[in-house]
């Protein structure tokens, strides 16, 4: 791993200078981690007096559950709409954005600061819009002979999330569409103008192809997201419901673990996002660096 | 622009501006509504414009807050949230620069290890070690107390990782001549590398400042007394109460008061939040 040319010669400043991190780092990563590990392997009886190891029978039970199948389910048709509706979303917005001079500053900075927003603030502020009783699009989805209620219907409630979790993430691809927008050769988009391409043709041939890296990373940046950083939105709006609906792998081993005290199980499931998350690490970081190249 | 296409100079706009309309109408409604009275919501409908209690819900929220719903005064928890995210920032910065240090700028047995532990860190986001982590904070008595909510939330790779790519493209021959002049490591660190970092820290400090004030799971973990929630937590608890009663004007005050900060840090700081965001995701 690169260094300095020359360096400093100490011998213990070093170890110093990264306890503080590397403390942190065991005592509440790497050990809370294992015994995530440990515990998914065990089975505790009914009044914690005794832990029988088990092998894997938390894992094989785990998959056997409808409940967690329908997790899995319920959690990838929403991290693919998450995905897709806000970088389409947001690719739309950057594209436009950028065809503009000066008055793309001002459309930008109107555009960002939804990353600010708490993801259960970002729940809440859509639950209330969509609020069966008082909500303001429930009355007007009613004038057009829908009736609405995320509380009683699934889908609904799915939608609801999606939608609030969709809108949260549109600052953030925007910025990074912005930032790719940006990098594409201007002198390619004029000489396909100087060959007759119009600003469709030339967007689907040139722009799109060359920012393809940029939506790769995203890609991966935004199922993360789905997965993991949109518990707040779960649990300010639907918690989990209705009938499971909306219960995503992470709302899951909160409810599992934390409200229903099996720990076994959470465990096992704790294991299992871990591994997502290694997979999605390991392809952000191999494939974005190596960058897709024309 | 390539061509003049007055047509498509049209749409732009028409898209930009339906963009920003769809962003922007969450938060209207909610602002809306914490200006009318609770009366106004039995109504049926959420009125579309302002009411004339913005004053009393807002002041209300701030200094007594919703005693039914067994949430503190909008105002202390706000004060949690600020100390959360101030802390989260400054400490995830100042462990996290001084590690690259010692990462980038001396040799030592197991300095590849330590580089390894500290990105693992990036694989185990709290949602996924709910439990023991919550069990660690707990042997260690540090539930409901100030240093449980922000000491775990410490350790940072990212950070970690963008101030180690920056020492890298500070020119060597700083260090050389610091060492020319009798510099020891911790003068060249505080008089050439820190003045150096400046923009980078203050981009990261932008970023980890929204990341620590929109916490959610993690307060919810650790505290159980009202003295500590903050404001993002906290008004859960608001909303699961205006379920039953019609308080929807005091939570949407709430929940604006709680969206301020960290949205007024990034229109002011735009320029370094986007510096920030792109290369600590680098």
């Amino acid at each position: 791993m690169q260094t300095k040319r020359t360096i400093f010669p100490n011998k213990l400043l070093p170890y110093a200078l990264l306890t503080p991190q590397l403390i942190i780092t065991i005592v509440f990563f790497l050990w809370p981690a294992a015994q995530a590990v440990k515990s998914s392997f065990e089975r505790e009886d009914p009044f914690g007096f005794r832990t029988t190891f088990i092998w894997f029978q938390n894992y094989t039970r785990l998959f056997g559950e409808p409940e967690y199948l329908n997790s899995l389910n319920r959690t990838a048709i929403f991290a693919i709409a998450v995905t897709f509706i806000s970088m389409s979303v947001s690719l739309l917005l950057a594209v436009a954005v950028s065809r503009l001079l000066r008055s793309g500053r001002a459309y930008t900075t109107l555009l960002v600061w939804p990353y600010a927003v708490a993801p259960v603030l970002a729940g809440i502020l859509w639950w209330f819009m969509f609020n069966p009783t008082i909500g303001i699009v429930p009355y007007l989805l009613n004038q057009f002979g829908i009736s609405w209620n995320h509380r009683i219907r699934g889908n609904d409630a799915m939608v609801l999330v999606v939608l609030a979790a969709s809108w949260k993430q549109i600052s953030y691809n925007f910025l990074f569409f912005v930032a790719g927008l940006q990098s594409v050769p201007r002198s390619l988009i004029e000489a396909a103008a100087i060959d007759g391409a119009g600003p469709f043709k030339r967007f689907w041939t040139i722009v799109f192809p060359l920012i393809s890296p940029t939506t790769f990373f995203l890609m991966i940046v935004n199922i993360n997201y789905a997965m993991f950083d949109t518990f707040g939105i779960i649990d300010g709006t639907t918690s989990g419901g209705p009938a499971g609906a909306t219960n995503t792998l992470v709302y899951k081993v909160y409810a599992d673990g934390f409200l229903g005290l099996n720990i076994g199980s959470s465990s096992a499931q704790s294991v299992v996002l871990m591994a997502i998350v290694i997979v999605l690490t390991v392809i952000q970081f191999r494939w974005v660096e190596r960058r897709v190249q024309y | 622009m390539v061509e003049n296409r007055p047509f498509l100079a049209f749409l732009t706009h028409l898209v930009l501006i339906l963009g920003v309309a769809v962003v922007v109408f969450p938060v209207y409604l909610a602002f809306i509504a914490s200006t009318h009275g609770s009366g106004d919501f039995l109504r049926g409908l959420v009125p579309l414009l302002p009411g004339p209690h913005m004053i009393e819900n807002y002041a209300r929220m701030l200094n007594s807050g919703l005693s039914t719903a067994g949430a503190p005064p909008v105002w202390l928890m706000l004060a949690n949230s600020l100390f959360m995210a101030l802390t989260i920032a400054i400490g995830k910065i100042a462990i996290s620069i001084i590690s690259a240090y010692a990462i980038v700028y001396f040799k030592f047995p197991f300095r590849l290890l330590a580089f390894w532990l500290i990105f693992i860190t990036l694989m185990l986001p709290v949602e996924v070690r709910i439990i023991p982590t919550f069990k660690v904070v707990a042997d260690l008595g540090m539930l409901n107390s100030y240093a449980g909510l922000t000491i775990p939330l410490i350790a940072s790779a990212t950070a970690t990782f963008l101030f180690r790519q920056f020492f890298l493209t500070v020119p060597d021959e700083l260090m050389e001549a610091a060492r020319v002049d009798g510099a020891g490591p911790l003068k060249f660190f505080r008089d050439i590398l820190l003045p150096l970092s400046q923009t980078n820290i203050a981009a990261l400090f932008v970023i980890l400042f929204i990341y620590g004030w929109v916490q959610y799971l993690w307060p919810l973990l650790v505290t159980t007394d009202s003295r500590y929630y903050t404001i993002v937590m906290g008004i859960k608890r608001l909303a699961a109460a205006a379920e039953s009663d019609p308080y929807w004007n005091l939570v949407m005050a709430a929940v604006i008061l709680a969206m301020l900060p960290p949205v007024l840090v990034i229109i002011f700081m735009q320029r370094l939040f986007v510096k920030g965001l792109v290369e600590t995701e680098k």
